[in-house]
């Protein structure tokens, strides 16, 4: 690991996107948690995306299916080579989950703007109550086969857990790491169980941000990271409770500190926490090494 | 527009903590509640004055963060 990030051209920073964001070959696009956001007020010239309804199946539990990624894609004015540009509330929390799906499916020019919406808010840069209506693309979208390198299925990661062959990184608060909560403090409890995959280190993933929502430094991320295990040669697995905190801590741990294996569980504690007979540990964090 | 007099902090609600972000879009005045782990939205208010939107938002965040149970570990 090193001093800077390892993949800089991830970020843009919001003087960028408030000079490129009409530009022909960027499209900026807004995901929040809270789907209402973008209505109050937006970039001027971004798009949205709503997580629950546009970025997963909404059938069977999964992530887009290619086909239809292809098509939001196209709906949305983006082409293969185009400059997408993802941003959103809660430092980017659901904008790193766009992220982690447009690389599964090859896109090769996407960021994220540093400091999300809450930086842009806090900076009184001008935003727009109307919704942008994009142009469908000029050809349709191709996506490759997915990746899924970046991402572990529950086989993979009971797996890991037995052989002790990747880094379990829970990425959940440590009240629902240690199982006294069993969802985030008032949302509804989606699990069974509460508590964590034994041998996983709790990292929440709001510690890989400043106050002002943008990423920490690289030399602050390899100490925290680092701290917890965190290493080049050792395949890392993040999760959370439904996969989104998670893609944000995989995409600090890929894309700002390089590490070469990196997959996100997006099956997390709601498959986990409810499977029969799956192992749980329950307790607070302890440190490396300890039993 | 330009959103004017961004504020954020955070409050305690009842043993938990609560992130109020306050800003000022042309005559009205945005307040969103987030439970500060994982930062989760609670609540989103419009008013006509900020203490009109923050005090709503933190009535909903408590109505809501009142549903959640504490299990034994």
């Amino acid at each position: 690991m090193s001093a800077s990030y390892a993949h800089p051209e991830v970020l843009a920073d919001s003087g960028w996107v408030e000079s490129h964001a009409k530009d022909a070959n960027v499209r900026v696009v807004e995901v929040d948690v809270d789907t209402k956001a973008y209505d109050e007020g937006h970039v001027p010239g971004a798009i949205a995306w709503a997580w629950n309804t546009q970025l997963c199946d909404t059938v069977v539990r999964d992530i887009l299916p290619k086909a239809a990624f292809e098509a939001l894609m196209t709906q949305s004015g983006i082409g293969n080579d185009t400059t997408v540009v993802l941003y959103g509330d809660n430092n980017n929390w659901f904008a790193a989950w766009a992220f982690w799906q447009m690389k599964i499916y090859g896109h090769k020019d996407v960021r994220i703007m540093d400091g999300g919406r809450k930086k842009w808010l806090a900076e009184s840069r001008d935003v727009d109550t109307a919704a942008t209506k994009p142009a469908a693309g000029a050809t349709a979208y191709q996506a490759t086969e997915p990746d899924y390198s970046l991402r572990a299925f529950l086989p993979q990661v009971q797996q890991a857990q037995k052989s002790v062959s990747a880094v379990m990184i829970d990425v959940r608060s440590p009240q629902e790491f240690s199982g006294e909560i069993l969802a985030p403090p008032g949302l509804p409890e989606t699990c069974q169980r509460g508590g964590h995959i034994p041998g996983a280190r709790s990292v929440p993933w709001g510690k890989a941000c400043n106050d002002d929502g943008t990423f920490k430094s690289a030399s602050e991320l390899e100490k925290l990271y680092g701290a917890e295990g965190v290493v080049q040669s050792k395949p890392v697995i993040a999760y959370c409770r439904i996969g989104e905190r998670s893609s944000h801590t995989w995409f600090v741990l890929k894309y700002l500190l390089g590490v070469g294996n990196v997959m996100n569980y997006d099956g997390s504690w709601t498959e986990w926490g409810n499977l029969v007979g799956a192992p749980v540990e329950k307790g607070g964090a302890k440190s490396v090494g300890q039993a | 527009m330009k959103p004017e007099n961004f504020s954020e902090r955070q409050v305690d609600v009842d043993g938990w903590q609560v992130n109020l972000t306050t800003y000022k879009l042309g005559e009205k005045w945005h307040t969103k509640a987030d439970n500060v782990s994982p930062g989760a939205a609670l609540a989103r208010i419009v008013a006509d004055t900020r203490e009109a939107a923050e005090s709503r938002a933190l009535a909903r965040a408590k109505e809501l963060l009142s549903r959640t149970k504490r299990h034994s570990v």
